[in-house]
């Protein structure tokens, strides 16, 4: 067999008789040989990725309590009860569900924002060298470095009422407040919860700006500060055009991390989050893990997964068009 | 050429691998089985300081076993925070540990899954009967008229602790047996300028446990005699905010305790800031942080009469340890053995005494260990004064949905908003429409 292997290409090149049928296996083989190569990694998408979502999929439609999760099989079928549940918002399920939509919304909006204006901010000043710069750069990617768990526990100490630092600082030194904030607990919760996440985020931005910013040749700004365009200018017509379809991607990917972030505020504020920054991913793994109601639990997941990819396709068709508009 | 060859057929084998692992995920649902008679793995709770101690506690004791019967015990210590969960993914898979440990309350929750062996007459009599086994820790083993899911295996109960310098310093001269005394006493307390009472008002199980005894006080119960909700009763609406009036309205527990979930009120108690703690057994963990057995008191829990007892009088829920068999262990005879080893006369003083805890097991009950003053209180406290929680399967959901409401109106006492009867019946109404239609 191997034999045969070596010698094909050879045969094919020289011309002469018999061509036609010699050359269909080694062609076949050529056509296949990349889905061949490509198959471990399409199982594996397969079994990572497709099969739990289908399952999920398949969940959402059944009444999938504790009294059949051992045997998940024979739970019943209840059709889109647990969707009618879950987008019912005059019952409370529903209710709380879109509440919690509404804060995940607002959240998301304004740490996507922030993130990407304190990341772009800070790129755009550390373009230019100067002493130290290395060391500001390697200090600013900390946070994103850091495991989660180990970041946001610490923020939780910062946070607490009695002995954290943030109500020592807002409170006993700089006399900000009346008397020393609930942070982890009631309203607060939400600046709270936005302030680990913008830090947690926004070296991520700054990183991938950073990166954009490498591919604007030096020429434009040198060309522009000669036709006597300002730092304001040379940032809004130069660096922002050219920035684009590193933003693109760079806001799709913050909102769908943030949208979907289950640790920062799951090890702030353990299993029930307070009202004001209970977001979706939390809401729904308490629907389902800690009420024991997976049916519902995965009716709400495959709802967001809806509304992710509506937005997100949304989102790349407008970006792009106006790209091409743009372009044009 | 070779390498693609190579290549190809490298790729065919590991598609075909993962193929078979991902077919051979599944798992039998039928019952146990004795595939592997010669080992056992259990799942430990949490029960020591830490679980590098629950370890050192159990190590011995599972060696013992191995020396007795041949089978090698595999330990593993799982935390309060994931232990739920893990047995929850174990039910739904299909594999999990032979033997474990589940918090009594869970009993009815976990029995409605069916992933527990139930405890029916033979299978009790292969551990030396259920007489051996005092009635209140039976209590909290499943729903009643059904078979038991798990064995009791170590029992505790709510206590008052109190540290006795602050009350001497205060001029008190005995705990508090009611709660217009432990009021009237946190006036003393606060003078000298240390807190009251501690509480974790942010963990849910905690709360659960408080208020479903303040319910008991007001003569309520969170569920009817059939098992339906009924949150908004308003004997136990009353009954919720009483016990967050105790840092609302009466000022006894400080407003910063409202978001205290990891013990942070023991740690208080233990460094002499607070003077007292509604905790249950204590002392390992007291000791544990450094504070020596003579600086602090033991008494029951405060009743509105003064005398606990039963009815009116409840002050504490049956707390406790059950160890159960998973129904798809490998090694059902084993377990069963390792069952009966864990709720032997012997272990039961070793393991009790090490956590100190009480026996369920009521020989060992009469031991000298257990008859230390503040081990007597909580012994008192189980045989006399203690109810089950609610052993209804919707019991994990009640703990989640009321623990919740009681977390949000401690936020609201400690942001300094009014906790009144309406905003409670509010809270305690959204709670019962998130529970399962049953």
């Amino acid at each position: 067999m191997t034999t045969t292997a070596l010698k094909q290409p050879v045969r094919e090149t020289s011309p002469g008789a018999a061509r036609e049928p010699r050359r269909r296996p080694g062609r076949i083989r050529r056509v296949t040989l990349p889905y061949l190569l490509l198959l471990p990694a399409l199982l594996l998408e397969l079994l990572v990725h497709l099969v739990p979502m289908a399952i999920g999929i398949v969940m959402s439609f059944k009444q999938l309590t504790q009294f059949y999760i051992r045997d998940w099989g024979t739970a019943p079928w209840n059709g889109f009860d647990n969707y009618k549940v879950s987008v019912d918002f005059d019952a409370p399920v529903g209710k709380a569900l879109l509440q919690s939509f509404g804060i995940t919304v607002g959240f998301t909006l304004l740490s996507v924002g922030l993130c990407w204006l304190i990341g772009t901010a800070a790129a755009v000043y550390m373009q230019d060298t100067f002493r130290g710069r290395g060391l500001l750069r390697a200090l600013f990617l900390v946070p994103y470095a850091l495991p989660v768990y180990a970041a946001v526990i610490t923020w939780v100490f910062m946070f607490q009422h009695d002995n954290g630092l943030v109500n020592h600082v807002l409170h006993d030194q700089l006399h900000l407040t009346d008397k020393p904030s609930f942070w982890l607990i009631g309203d607060n919760s939400f600046y709270a919860l936005l302030t680990v996440s913008v830090w947690k985020g926004w070296p991520f931005a700054f990183l991938i700006v950073t990166a954009g910013l490498q591919n604007i040749p030096r020429e434009l700004y040198e060309a522009a500060a000669l036709d006597g365009a300002g730092m304001w200018q040379q940032i809004r017509r130069i660096t922002l055009p050219s920035l684009r379809p590193v933003n693109q991607v760079l806001v799709l990917v913050l909102f769908l991390w943030t949208f979907n972030d289950f640790n920062t505020p799951y090890v702030l504020f353990g299993k029930a989050a307070p009202e004001a920054a209970d977001l979706i991913s939390v809401h729904i793994y308490q629907s389902s893990f800690v009420s024991w109601n997976f049916g519902t639990g995965s009716a709400m997941s495959v709802l967001l997964l809806l509304f992710l990819l509506v937005v997100t396709g949304g989102y790349l068709l407008l970006t792009s068009r106006g790209r091409r508009a743009s372009d044009a | 050429m070779r390498r693609i060859r190579a290549a190809a057929v490298g790729a065919v084998t590991l598609s075909l691998a993962l193929a078979a692992t991902a077919c051979g995920g599944g798992s039998s649902t039928g019952g146990g089985s004795n595939d592997s008679p010669k080992t056992l793995t259990y799942w430990a709770s949490n029960q020591g300081a830490s679980v590098a101690v629950d370890k050192q506690v159990l190590q011995p004791e599972l060696d013992k076993f191995e020396k007795q019967t041949g089978i090698k015990v595999k330990l593993e210590v799982v935390p309060w925070s994931d232990l739920l969960n893990r047995i929850l993914t174990a039910t739904t898979s299909g594999q999990g540990p032979d033997v474990l440990n589940i918090g009594n309350t869970w009993s009815a929750s976990l029995q409605a899954t069916g992933g527990l062996l139930s405890w029916d007459e033979k299978n009790f009599a292969k551990i030396g009967g259920k007489e051996r086994f005092s009635d209140t820790a039976l209590g909290s083993t499943g729903v009643q008229g059904k078979d038991p899911a798990a064995v009791p295996l170590y029992s505790m109960a709510y206590a008052l602790y109190y540290n006795k310098k602050i009350f001497a310093d205060a001029g008190i001269s005995k705990p508090p047996a009611t709660w217009d005394e432990l009021i009237a006493d946190g006036k003393k307390i606060k003078a000298k300028g240390k807190s009251v009472l501690g509480a974790e008002g942010a963990n849910l199980s905690e709360n659960i446990h408080h208020v479903f005894v303040f319910a008991k006080q007001h003569g309520a119960d969170f569920f009817t005699a059939d098992g339906k909700p009924d949150f908004t009763n308003p004997k136990v609406v009353e009954a919720v905010k009483s016990y967050v009036d105790l840092m609302a309205k009466d000022q006894v527990i400080p407003a910063g305790d409202a978001e205290y979930a990891q013990n942070q009120s023991v740690s208080d108690f233990a460094k002499g800031k607070q003077a007292m703690l509604l905790w249950q057994s204590a002392a390992s963990n007291l000791k544990s942080q450094g504070m020596s057995q003579d600086a602090y008191g033991v008494a029951p829990v405060p009743v509105i009469s003064g005398t606990p007892g039963a009815g009116t009088q409840v002050n504490s829920a049956v707390m406790g340890i059950n160890i159960a068999v998973f129904k798809n262990t490998h090694n059902l005879d084993g377990a069963t053995k390792f069952v009966k080893f864990m709720t032997s006369d012997a272990e039961q003083k070793i393991l009790n005494t090490a956590y100190t805890s009480i026996p369920p097991v009521k020989a060992a009950q009469g031991d000298q260990a257990f008859n230390a003053p503040d081990t007597a209180v909580l012994r008192d406290t189980l045989a006399k004064s203690a109810a089950a929680l609610p052993q209804v399967p919707a019991e994990s959901q009640f703990e989640t949905a009321v623990g919740t409401a009681v977390k949000e109106l401690f936020a609201d006492a400690a942001a300094g908003r009014a906790v009144t009867t309406d905003s409670v019946k509010a809270k305690l109404e959204k709670a019962q429409q998130q529970m399962p239609a049953a």
